[in-house]
């Protein structure tokens, strides 16, 4: 079976800056893959063109086995997208955006409803259902996307920042419907800025000035680096040589 | 007897229904990094927009700098700088331009205040001809950070400076307020993430608009109250799961490669509770197991306050 996703020398130039420079890596099928890097490395260039948004300069990939030249309908179709910044409309009920959604994604109505019932109850949002999503605790708005995200079960989940901004409880339990999605078979693509959430992705990457910098285990990486964390790791390879810190507050 | 820098009482703010401050008190010291740590929605923007004299509180009170944000706004302004969390300046000025408007504004010129804004201005200044808007996310913030502080304000409130912003960038800026903070400058921040509380001086624990505790950031784990365990070991998605049905558990967290136990009893060494942890795994069939125990950081602390132990 092919990759879920996998890049070869795929490259995007803006003028004369190179923000994605020929970067290549495959993510296997249900494995949870941290797509890390400072901003401005490349993350968000790389995630537009591997979900169809944005035409490569060079270079090829294909996401569930999809051609990101030619077949970006077929990659939407096969992947959940969500984002900190964009996910539920805020001035729509639970319920309403569930079924704006589930008809965008191509879903029968039977099946939306069918769907959509079983999200609210495994997620215990029953008595939210016709609320505005905008009256509902940020957390629990989280989930909600991330649900929505995959309620076409989608091969790919693309989750860019997901949990910024959320409370520790919640942020914890966001990733136990990321093992759960990963646990059945779905192939979980993550951005995140904090670095214990590295800890928790099979595999990672760290772009560097549109490179891939490191690529692992975390694990993997913390031995090969001599380092105790994934933190000191993204210090070292973001700043190789760094000024000597100032006056630290204690 | 110097006055604190900040003190509020019973500051409560509703918006319709939502009560987003539900009676915040606190003092912030002059000379101090005072940090406002919690999640989005909190309460931290409404609080600071009242701190800054921009939303008036619905009960309650607060000074700042010996002045009260209602009745002395007037000349509390020019002696507060402010730094608010969505990107506030014009993105159409330049870089230069940006920064010599809000000099004006208060009859300084950036060339007057160079020795305090230098260190900063000075990282962005090659792009002084930029649109403001054409900015990367870090450059933005070290041009907002300059502009709050053009005019020298005595204190500084900077509304999640680090949102959205990477791992060694949050550091750096850390930096940057350390170096402010020698200079004299009483520097309130508020940040999501729980990490950069040990770069404050003291912290508030903020959640639904209210105060879960203050304290330095190393003195929190004293209040923790369980021994608490380091769990390390193979098929860590369903260690938490496994060590959540041990009769002793209060509650069990991933925290980066380990999983942080929680014990339910109180007077216990917690090096005992690493020890019968090794053997409940050992009876479940789990090997290659590490368990120690560990000092409770902020975020431990935070999770305990917050949910006393609940799993989902």
């Amino acid at each position: 079976m092919s990759a879920a996703i996998e890049a070869r020398g795929l490259t995007r130039r803006f003028g004369d800056f190179t923000a994605v420079d020929a970067i290549s890596f495959r993510v296997e099928r249900g494995e949870v893959f941290g797509f890390l890097g400072a901003n401005g490395a490349g993350k968000t260039t790389a995630i537009r063109m591997l979900t169809g948004l944005l035409s490569p300069s060079a270079g090829e990939a294909w996401v569930a086995g999809h051609d990101v030249y030619g077949e970006t309908e077929a990659i939407r179709r096969s992947i959940g997208y969500m984002s900190q910044r964009f996910s539920l409309y805020e001035d729509l009920r639970v319920r309403e955006n569930i079924r704006l959604y589930g008809g965008i994604y191509g879903l029968p109505d039977r099946t939306i409803h069918r769907r959509g019932e079983r999200l609210l109850s495994d997620l215990g949002l029953e008595h939210a259902a016709d609320e505005l999503v905008a009256s509902i605790p940020l957390g629990w708005r989280q989930k909600l996307a991330f649900s929505v995200a995959s309620l076409h079960e989608p091969e790919i989940l693309f989750l860019d920042e997901p949990t910024g901004g959320v409370d520790p409880i919640t942020r914890r339990q966001f990733w136990e419907m990321i093992y759960r999605a990963a646990d059945g078979g779905t192939t979980v693509f993550v951005t995140t800025h904090y670095m214990d959430e590295a800890e928790y992705c099979d595999r990672i990457s760290i772009m560097v000035d549109g490179r891939i910098g490191a690529m692992g285990t975390p694990r993997e990486l913390r031995e090969a680096y001599g380092v105790p964390s994934i933190d000191e790791l993204f210090l070292r390879l973001v700043r190789p040589d760094p000024a000597p810190a100032p006056g630290v507050a204690s | 007897m110097i006055s604190p820098a900040v003190g509020a009482e019973g500051l409560v703010k509703r918006f319709g229904e939502e009560t987003a401050l539900d009676g915040l008190s606190f003092t912030v010291e002059a000379g101090e990094i005072f940090g406002f740590i919690g999640p989005d929605g909190a309460g931290k923007t409404t609080l600071f927009r009242i701190l800054t004299t921009l939303l008036l509180p619905d009960e309650g009170s607060a000074r700042v700098l010996g002045l009260d944000v209602v009745g002395d706004f007037w000349n509390l302004r020019a002696r507060v700088g402010y730094m608010p969390g969505r990107f506030s300046l014009y993105p159409d000025l330049s870089v230069g331009e940006n920064l010599s408007f809000f000099a004006a504004v208060f009859g300084t010129s950036p060339e007057e205040q160079a020795d305090l804004i230098g260190p900063i201005y000075g990282q962005i200044e090659r792009f002084r001809d930029r649109r403001a808007g054409a900015l990367s996310g870090g450059m933005k913030q070290k041009l907002a950070l300059s502009c709050a502080l053009v005019h020298r304000p005595e204190i500084l409130f900077l509304d999640e400076p680090t949102t959205g912003v990477d791992a060694v960038s949050r550091r750096e800026f850390w930096d940057l307020l350390a170096r402010l903070r020698e200079q004299g400058l009483t520097i309130v921040v508020s940040t999501p993430y729980m990490d950069e509380a040990s770069r404050c001086d003291r912290v508030a624990l903020v959640q639904d608009g209210r105060i879960l505790g203050v304290d330095a950031p190393g003195a929190f784990g004293a209040r923790y109250g369980h021994p608490l365990v380091a769990v390390r070991g193979p098929d860590r998605r369903h260690l938490p799961d496994i060590l959540r049905t041990w009769e002793h558990a209060l509650s069990a967290y991933p925290f980066g490669e380990t999983i942080h136990l929680t014990d339910r009893r109180t007077e216990l060494e917690p090096a005992r509770t690493a020890d019968e942890v090794r053997g409940f795994l050992a009876s479940r069939g789990v090997k290659d197991v590490e368990a120690r125990p560990i000092q409770p950081g902020i975020e431990d602390v935070f999770i305990a306050l917050m949910g006393a132990g609940e799993t989902p």
